[in-house]
C-alpha cells in the first residue's frame, strides 16, 4: 500500500537514516555520554516503527522479517549472559569483565564487557520492541485517515 | 546554592504541568487524546528528570514513555474503542479512597525524606559515593551509570534485559507476533 502522505514519506525517508545512526551513537558512546544498550534498543525500534507507520506494515516486515524479531529477542539476552560464561572460562567470576583483557590498568577488559553486554541488551530491546509493534500493528485494522 | 534554587523553581513548574496532565487524562473519554497526553506526561517527565541531572533516566523516559509506549498504546486502542465507557461512582468512590490512602501514606513519609540536594543523604553518601569515587580507576569511563549498569550491577541487568525478553514473549505467546507468513512465502 503506497502511502498518500508525501510530506511524511519524504521526511521519513530523511530521517530514518539519521534515526539509525543516531541509536548506534547513543549505543556506542554509552561510556561517555548519557545512553546505552536499553536507549539506543529503544531507538533503533522507533526507526523500524516509524517506517512501519510510513510505508506500511507489510513493507516493514520485509525490511526487518518478523522471524529476526523473535530470534534477536532470545538472542539479545543469549549474547548477555555468554560474556558472563566466557569471563567465568578465562578464570574471574561471572561477568567480570578484568579479565577479557590483559591489561588491566586501562580497564580495556572492562570496555571490552561492557560493550558486549550492552551489545546484548540493545539487540533483545530492539527486537523486543518491534516484535511487540509487530504483534499489536498485525491485528490493527488499516489506519483510515478519518481516525487521525 | 543559588543556581540549584532557580533549578527548584523549574521543578515545580515541571510537577505543576504533570499535574494538569494528569487531571486531564483523568477527566478525558477521547482514548486518542488521552493516549497523546500520556505521551506529553512522558516528555515532561523527562525534561524533569533532565532538570534533576537524571540524564540517563530523563534519555530512556523521553525514549520508552513518549516514543514507544504511546505509539503501542495508539496500536491497543485501535484494537479496542475509540470512547472510554463510563464508569459508576462507587468505582470511582473505590479509587479515590485507595489514591487518598496512598497521599496520605507518602506525605506521612515525607517526614522522613532528606531534603532536596542534601549532600549528607543516604543516596549521596556509602556505596553510591563509592562508586563515583571509583569508576574512573577501577572501570576507566566517565559516565558512571553506564559503569554502575553494565559493570558494578552487572548481573542486575541481566535480569533486566531478561525481564524485558519475558514481556516479548509474553505478548508472543498472548496474541502473536503477526505476520508469521512462512508458510506461505
Amino acid at each position: 500500500m503506497m502511502s498518500p502522505h508525501v510530506i511524511l514519506r519524504v521526511v521519513s525517508k530523511v530521517l530514518i537514516p539519521l534515526i539509525i545512526v543516531y541509536g548506534f551513537y547513543v549505543h556506542f558512546h554509552g561510556e561517555y555520554s548519557p545512553g546505552g544498550g536499553f536507549q539506543a534498543g529503544v531507538v533503533l525500534a522507533s526507526a523500524i516503527i516509524l517506517y512501519a507507520l510510513i510505508f506500511g506494515l507489510d513493507e516493514a516486515r520485509k525490511v526487518f522479517p518478523p522471524y529476526w524479531a523473535r530470534v534477536g529477542m532470545a538472542l539479545g539476552g543469549f549474547i548477555y549472559a555468554s560474556v558472563g560464561f566466557v569471563s567465568l572460562m578465562m578464570g574471574g567470576k561471572f561477568l567480570e569483565y578484568a579479565v577479557l583483557h590483559p591489561d588491566v590498568s586501562h580497564g580495556t577488559g572492562q570496555h571490552i564487557g561492557i560493550i558486549a553486554v550492552e551489545i546484548g541488551v540493545l539487540t533483545t530491546v530492539t527486537c523486543v520492541m518491534i516484535a511487540i509493534f509487530y504483534a499489536f500493528a498485525g491485528r490493527t485494522p488499516e489506519i483510515s485517515d478519518e481516525d487521525w | 546554592m543559588s543556581a540549584s534554587d532557580i533549578t527548584q523553581y523549574f521543578d515545580y513548574i515541571f510537577m505543576a504541568m504533570l499535574l494538569c496532565i494528569g487531571i486531564a487524562v483523568i477527566r478525558l473519554r477521547n482514548l486518542f487524546a488521552v493516549v497523546m497526553l500520556t505521551g506529553a506526561y512522558s516528555l515532561i517527565s523527562a525534561a524533569w528528570f533532565v532538570s534533576l541531572d537524571a540524564v540517563d533516566v530523563g534519555f530512556t523516559e523521553a525514549a520508552v514513555g513518549a516514543g514507544i509506549s504511546t505509539v503501542l498504546l495508539l496500536g491497543a486502542m485501535l484494537l479496542t474503542s475509540r470512547e472510554a465507557d463510563k464508569t459508576s461512582l462507587t468505582r470511582h468512590a473505590a479509587a479515590a479512597v485507595v489514591t487518598i490512602a496512598a497521599g496520605v501514606a507518602l506525605f506521612y513519609a515525607l517526614g522522613d525524606m532528606p531534603i532536596y540536594g542534601d549532600a549528607a543523604s543516604a543516596a549521596n553518601t556509602g556505596v553510591g559515593m563509592e562508586y563515583v569515587n571509583l569508576t574512573a580507576e577501577q572501570i576507566h569511563i566517565p559516565n558512571v551509570v553506564t559503569a554502575v549498569l553494565a559493570s558494578y550491577r552487572g548481573f542486575d541487568t541481566m535480569g533486566e534485559v531478561f525481564v524485558v525478553f519475558a514481556a516479548g514473549l509474553g505478548v508472543a505467546l498472548l496474541i502473536g507476533l503477526g505476520g508469521s507468513k512462512r508458510k506461505e512465502d
